[in-house]
């Protein structure tokens, strides 16, 4: 499991996640995308075409992740969910909270 | 994490298939490690989706919740797992040493109030994964089901 950043040409900043999303890493997570907001990065996607699964502390982080980014002006957006992942996000109404889009080019696009 | 996660299977004559034994200590990064190790030896009645995400979503969750709120992150106690399996599907046993919690007091993290809180989702996403949720009486054990299929 791994988290890679990569800023796209337009200043995205596109954070995959690789493997899980879940109590025993997320806070790696929360502090790469807390130093690239330190570092002036605003806008940001959270790819998950190659995530597994993610726990309800995965879910809290990004709750947590959402909020401090909007308090700096900035938006965050999610992509590439798997059918499950999908369902995970609706039946904790997550789903209201983020912009989620199908695919990574999509949510970029989306900006 | 230094201490090697030791998983006990056995193929007992009687009433299960196989029944699985693992001693996870009380930290968190355990957590990622020990379900992948059970979600290898998951019966294949589970199909490979479930096994996948409802599996290892609901079992991060009980183990999560056992070595936070039960053992308090305390790394001289063990969370215990036992997991029975049979063509009927598997059940998995998640016991801590803490004082048991009361399943109905825990508030519905869906509810406006609450969508924005970063914590208290856990048992009701466990709940919405597999198919039959118990707890023991002392309410330090959870027990999860999951059917065949």
């Amino acid at each position: 499991m791994s988290f890679s950043l990569q800023k796209d040409k337009r200043g995205v900043m596109v954070v995959g996640v690789d493997g899980q999303l879940i109590v025993g890493n997320r806070q790696e997570l929360k502090q790469k995308v807390l130093d690239s907001l330190d570092s002036g990065a605003r806008k940001f996607v959270i790819d998950f075409t190659k995530t597994g699964y993610i726990d309800s502390s995965g879910l809290g982080v990004l709750v947590s992740l959402s909020k401090k980014i909007r308090e700096q002006g900035g938006d965050l957006r999610l992509a590439g969910l798997n059918e499950d992942l999908q369902t995970l996000f609706e039946l904790t109404k997550l789903d209201t909270l983020f912009a989620i889009a199908k695919t990574p080019e999509e949510a970029l696009g989306a900006f | 994490m230094t201490t090697p996660l030791q998983l006990e299977v056995r193929r007992p004559a009687g009433e299960f298939d196989v029944v699985m034994t693992l001693d996870v200590p009380s930290a968190l990064e355990y957590v990622g490690p020990a379900v992948e190790l059970i979600a290898r030896h998951a019966p294949a009645s589970l199909s490979a989706r479930r096994v996948r995400f409802n599996l290892r979503t609901a079992l991060a969750e009980a183990l999560a919740n056992a070595i936070a709120y039960g053992n308090r992150h305390d790394t001289s106690r063990v969370v215990r797992v036992r997991v029975e399996a049979d063509w009927q599907g598997v059940r998995i046993h998640v016991r801590d040493d803490g004082a048991g919690f009361d399943p109905a007091a825990v508030p519905d993290p869906t509810l406006p109030q609450n969508l924005e809180r970063e914590v208290g989702r856990g048992l009701f996403v466990l709940r919405h994964l597999v198919d039959h949720v118990a707890f023991n009486a002392a309410g330090n054990e959870i027990c999860l089901t999951l059917r065949a299929g």
